[in-house]
């Protein structure tokens, strides 16, 4: 049953699929895949349902063997990537024989990696999904040196192209539109204009959860407590050290402090692709202004 | 009402207070609007998740559209929750209350707390509808671990440690109820709208 045998994992790999939406009643958040776009495409280009569980990498080092034939796939950030010693493209349709190991080195740009197998992973949902929080605990916990990993049965559809044209993750400045609120009338008159003005840095600090940045500080005007409310990904929740943090896949169901801007849906997996260091800039999406009258 | 966009994410409506959320989101949670993905009830807002394709302006006018219900969502559940007081913060609590630790006793187990919403970690409810004599401010400085089936007092709320985790809360005592399991169905005891009766154990 089992069909890949970890080798090794590099910093964090965990399971991921698109995760458990509808349950923030109970404290569950969504989780799932950071990056959905690339985690999306591992799974079409194997022919397999875009709900498929399949292994995200953060920064490269994951190392698998295959015990029976397999059909895979690597998207999101370009790791150069080996099947028994031989390179290999990325988002392409890899064919991997029984007993052959796929090595993903440390990607040159971008974060996270998505290795999708025809069939999926098929480790038992949790709350109807593999997908790995780290922030509630829920699902499998990250992958460990020696662990089998069970694929399920391969779908009806075949792969339907060999290779796919992806656009690169950025390497320099990453450009990430915002839009203002649901509380930037708690902040100063000048800080949405401050968060789109000068670039922000990421900070080894962050995770699937969050990832602080360091950067213009963003005052606020109003300093009472806010009862805590709902979070969304890609809000910028801005703590008393005045510098956002961006949420990502694992983020709090709710937060209590004010959120100034949210990325908008199209663009955080962009944010997801962010390395620590990497720097971001904000811009304002078209027809939102910095200062409000 | 208030409607504020969380970009094309999410929609956060103010309300008046914790009473107008529990009776907008005793509706919507039956049948949202088309678009809306996920409700996260809280104190005095509900947000909408949103579908990042979904109308964001036709959502507004379904909610608008919206009669609320009295009341928190049904549920009619009545859960029953032995506690054994003797939590460490429980003469802090009567000190700041002006109770005795008997009267904090009393008047928790006393009250009947429906489960407002839920959020901080799965299976964390935030129980509301106790005495205004228990309302005490957070502990100044939060723990880094607390033990799973703490029960403990922040604001005018009451909750339940679902497992080993950091919190702030005033802790008054303990119960071995699991109230978070994610193997069981429904997994988490504390959903919204269900009834809570505490009940001293030895």
């Amino acid at each position: 049953m089992s069909c890949l045998e970890v080798l090794a994992t590099g910093p964090l790999s965990t399971i991921q699929d698109l995760g458990r939406p509808g349950l923030a009643g109970i404290g569950v958040g969504r989780s799932g895949a950071a990056d959905g776009g690339a985690f999306r495409l591992a799974n079409r280009l194997v022919g397999n349902d875009e709900t498929a569980a399949a292994i995200e990498v953060t920064l490269g080092g994951l190392a698998v063997r295959a015990t029976r034939d397999l059909t895979a796939s690597v998207t999101g950030a370009p790791c150069p990537t080996t099947v028994d010693g031989r390179v290999v493209a990325v988002n392409s349709v890899l064919r991997i024989p029984a007993g052959a190991e796929l090595r993903m080195g440390v990607p040159g740009r971008g974060l996270r990696s998505y290795l999708a197998v025809r069939g999926g992973i098929a480790v038992p949902p949790v709350l109807g999904s593999r997908a790995t929080d780290v922030l509630a605990g829920l699902g499998p916990d990250p992958l460990t040196p020696g662990e089998l990993l069970p694929v399920g049965p391969a779908p009806a559809r075949f792969p339907l192209v060999d290779v796919a044209p992806v656009a690169m993750c950025t390497a320099g400045e990453i450009v990430l539109r915002v839009e203002p609120g649901p509380r930037h009338d708690w902040f100063a008159d000048d800080a949405l204009a401050t968060l789109v003005s000068r670039p922000y840095e990421v900070t080894p600090d962050s995770n699937r959860i969050g990832m602080r940045l360091d950067g213009p500080a963003l005052e606020r005007s109003r300093t009472e407590e806010l009862p805590s409310e709902g979070m969304v990904a890609g809000a910028l929740q801005v703590p008393p050290s005045a510098r956002p943090t961006l949420f990502l896949a694992d983020h709090p169901v709710t937060g209590g402090y004010p959120v100034i801007a949210v990325v908008t849906a199209a663009d955080v997996d962009n944010a997801a692709q962010a390395r620590p260091g990497q720097r971001i800039r904000f811009r304002l999406r078209n027809g939102f202004k910095a200062r409000s009258a | 009402m208030r409607f504020l966009r969380c970009a094309d994410s999410g929609l956060l409506i103010e309300l008046a207070d914790l009473e107008a959320v529990q009776a907008l989101y005793a509706v919507l949670a039956e049948d949202p609007p088309e678009g809306v993905t996920g409700l996260v009830p809280a104190a005095r807002t509900l947000l909408l998740h949103l579908d990042p394709r979904a109308n964001a302006a036709a959502v507004e006018a379904a909610v608008r559209a919206v009669e609320p219900r009295d009341g928190a969502p049904a549920s009619g559940d009545l859960l029953q929750v032995p506690v054994v007081y003797d939590g460490a913060d429980l003469t802090e609590v009567a000190e700041l209350t002006g109770l005795t630790e008997r009267e904090v006793v009393h008047r928790h187990t006393s009250a009947e707390w429906t489960v407002a919403f839920g959020g901080f970690a799965p299976g964390f409810g935030y129980l509301a509808g106790g005495p205004p004599e228990l309302v005490v401010p957070r502990r100044t400085e939060s723990r880094t671990k607390v033990p799973p089936g703490s029960v403990g007092l922040a604001g005018a709320f009451s909750g339940i440690y679902p497992r080993e985790s950091p919190g702030g809360w005033q802790l008054i005592g303990r119960t071995g109820l699991e109230i978070w399991r994610a193997d069981r169905e429904p997994p988490a005891l504390l959903r919204p709208g269900v009834r809570v009766q505490f009940r001293e154990v030895p």
